[in-house]
């Protein structure tokens, strides 16, 4: 019991921590920009795939520096040539238009990778274990994503806060027709920033595409959930989407390791229900069942309840 | 001409043209006599209602909804099980009206999700919307006497209930059982958009704040036009469980929702018929290129995004557009640019389907090295010279596209002009 609740916990802040570097990018792109990059998950998908490339003609360290680089690049290209123009439709506009990206970027991975998983491999000099606890080992490549992570999450904090760039980055967000007039390239700063959170997208990419499988369903299976997490949070916030990351990982990792229902609690504690009608068929659901749409549930309660999110600034 | 007389002229055309609506529906299995387009035909008609009752919410109240497939799927699920029931002689009901009880489930889970997802517009109603779907997406797993787990619910359509003696078997009959209910969900959704309701709704959509200071309750309008589109998307989702008599988890979707939205916006959502168009078209190349290309959904994807970028108004926006200089004689001055757009832009996207279907040559197929067969010629994918061909090809043609672009919006500047000039007949 102990076991599996310690081993869930680290697995949990693990899947919270991935989902976190995701939900920077997207929660940074929204809160600087307005736009809510729908093809988010397709950005992180094309990381993993990148860095498999990349690492297939040198190594893992490689295609950690440049596979990011390269997806924050195409960024910078979908905003310049894309979002740009429609940028004067508003925001459905955009929205619409990543939503179209996300077909085309997840068809093209097909059209370049193929259909079935890539080989990315986790690199050899990570590929041991770091230490094991109750008899079950933990992997140190776990532990460098977190390393990871972290790191990315006190950057981003001090960019944003302790810079300059950070500060007209921020002061273009609020105030764009004044940082404008002091001089700033201001569609120049919103490239950028979209560059930069799909780079972080690309980065995800890099370190789960070998945790998880390369696989083209990568960016569906991941898209849903980040967008629940950014919401969760807090559209904009860093600090939001942090907790939400942290609490939507190990809500999910415990419900499914936890295999019990509500009927198994009861029945503990005395109360017995029976499987036939319909309070006891609901009573008698795995936990592990509802867990996957356990963090739509909770998307949908804060935002009855708490529509700004864990930490959000404003409603919308 | 005297107000009444007009508005009499302006009714009997609608009456003229829902006719006709009616009249090519009837017509249309005489030309198409195949099994397979009457099929399609019959797809369709309930892609037809699902994109009308979407358009409710992203056209008319400006609601751009990722879920709009929940209402779909429900419905269908709803139909599906009242039809068991009638099979199981638990209750009677004619078959001819099991849509409406999809319709009712679509409208009933439109009035509970709704009462959520309309408290906020725009982007955050998107969001919210995303998650519900995702949310009864995956409650299938759970509900598997609802859902019927891995493989679906599935049933008999043919009933001894029915109102009208058929039997429903054959899938003529079913043809013209979607195609009434087509021209009645129609009718209704396009009366609704001439209610106060309607109009508010466009309020809604254009200038909410004034249309609160004005004293509407936004909240309520964007409410009952979604629960309103709830139930027409469930008469759809009803119509394609009685189509095919099964439905499965993914119909409730988040790739149904995302075709529905394709589809709507492709047609054009500034104008009613927009809709109509684009569950047609879409439904037609679905049917016709997932045959032959592996890419179909990448053609749709770019198309979807050359549209979000450069004819946000969809197809039925772009026809709308050339309304006024056909009315004015002067859609022959444009002609000359689009008749030197026309080669550039087939150059073009012969270039394009030719990469991408090397592409998938290359990527997919068994043997990489066999020929493609592609405009009547073999291709080989794995030859430099046909990728360099294909690639110079592709670039001329949007070359030649950008310089008869240039052309194309002089012409229209000039008929923008004329139309304008005093003394114009508009």
């Amino acid at each position: 019991m102990l076991e599996s609740i310690v081993f869930s916990v680290l697995n949990g802040l693990l899947y919270g921590m991935l989902l976190f570097m995701l939900a920077s990018g997207l929660t940074l792109i929204f809160g600087m920009m307005g736009v809510l990059n729908f093809a988010h998950a397709s950005f992180y998908m094309l990381g993993a795939y990148c860095a498999y490339t990349i690492s297939s003609y040198t190594n893992f360290w490689v295609a950690l520096i440049l596979a990011p680089l390269f997806v924050g690049f195409l960024g910078a290209l979908t905003e310049r040539f894309g979002l740009r123009n429609v940028h004067k439709h508003g925001h459905v506009a955009e929205l619409l238009l990543t939503f179209g990206l996300v077909y085309v970027i997840d068809e093209l991975v097909v059209l370049i990778w193929g259909q079935i998983p890539v080989n990315y491999a986790i690199p050899p000099s990570l590929d041991f274990t770091l230490f094991t606890l109750f008899g079950t080992s933990f992997p140190a490549y776990r532990a460098f994503i977190l390393f990871v992570a972290v790191a990315m999450f006190v950057a981003i904090y001090l960019l944003l806060v302790r810079t300059r760039v950070g500060m007209i980055i921020r002061a273009a967000l609020s105030h764009p027709e004044m940082v404008g007039a002091l001089g700033h390239d201001v569609p120049r700063i919103f490239t950028l920033v979209f560059a930069f959170g799909t780079g972080l997208a690309g980065l995800a990419g890099v370190m789960a595409g070998n945790y998880y499988i390369t696989e083209p369903g990568m960016a569906f299976s991941m898209g849903p959930i980040v967008f629940v997490v950014v919401v969760f949070g807090g559209l904009g916030s860093l600090g939001g989407a942090l907790a939400a990351s942290l609490i939507i990982g190990l809500v999910t990792t415990f419900a499914v390791s936890l295999n019990y229902s509500v009927a198994d609690l009861l029945a503990a504690v005395g109360l017995g229900l029976d499987g036939e009608n319909i309070a006891g068929g609901l009573a008698h659901i795995d936990l592990s069942r509802i867990g996957q749409m356990l963090p739509y549930l909770m998307m949908v309660l804060i935002l009855i309840f708490r529509p700004r999110g864990l930490m959000g600034a404003r409603e919308s | 001409m005297s107000h009444s007389q007009s508005s009499r002229t302006a009714l009997l055309w609608h009456i003229g043209v829902w006719a006709l609506f009616a009249l090519v529906i009837v017509v249309l299995p005489y030309i198409f006599t195949s099994s397979s387009s009457i099929s399609m035909m019959s797809q369709m008609g309930v892609f037809i209602i699902f994109a009308l009752s979407y358009n409710m919410l992203l056209g008319q109240a400006g609601m751009l909804s990722f879920g709009h497939a929940v209402y779909f799927g429900l419905g269908g699920f709803f139909t599906l099980h009242a039809i068991r029931a009638v099979n199981d002689e638990v209750w009677q009901f004619p078959l001819e009206l099991m849509p409406l009880i999809g319709g009712a489930g679509g409208l009933a889970f439109g009035i509970l999700f709704g009462s959520i997802s309309t408290r906020r517009a725009g982007v955050t109603f998107a969001m919210i919307t995303l998650g519900i779907g995702s949310m009864v997406e995956s409650s299938a797993n759970m509900f598997t006497d609802f859902f019927g787990g891995e493989s679906g619910i599935s049933g008999n359509r043919v009933t001894d209930v029915t109102l009208f003696g058929f039997s429903y078997g054959p899938s003529i009959q079913v043809y013209y059982l979607i195609g009434a209910w087509t021209v009645i969900a129609a009718v209704a959704m396009y009366l609704l958009t001439k209610t106060p309701l309607g109009r508010i709704s466009n309020a809604v959509r254009d200038n909410p704040e004034r249309a609160q200071f004005v004293g509407y309750n936004t909240t309520i309008a964007r409410f009952i036009q979604f629960s309103l589109s709830g139930f027409f998307a469930g008469i759809a989702g009803g119509l394609f469980a009685i189509m095919f008599e099964i439905m499965t988890a993914p119909n409730v979707g988040l790739v149904q929702s995302g075709a529905v939205l394709l589809m709507t916006f492709i047609g054009g959502v500034g104008l009613f018929f927009g809709p109509i168009i684009g569950a047609v078209l879409v439904t037609y190349m679905h049917t016709a290129l997932s045959g032959f290309s592996e890419g179909w959904i990448l053609y749709f994807g770019l198309m979807f995004v050359f549209m979000v970028m450069y004819a946000p108004g969809g197809i039925a926006g772009v026809i709308y557009a050339h309304a006024a200089p056909w009315r004015a004689g002067l859609f022959r001055r444009l002609l000359p640019g689009y008749l030197l757009a026309l080669i550039p832009a087939l150059l073009a996207i012969a270039g394009l389907v030719a990469v991408v279907e090397m592409g998938y040559q290359l990527s997919l197929a068994y043997d990489p090295s066999s020929p493609i067969e592609l405009f009547y010629m073999q291709i080989n994918a794995t030859s430099v010279v046909s990728w360099l061909v294909a690639l110079l090809v592709l670039a001329a043609g949007i070359g030649g596209v950008l310089g008869a672009a240039r052309v194309v919006r002089a012409r229209w500047a000039e008929v923008n002009r004329s139309m304008q000039a005093p003394g114009a007949k508009t």
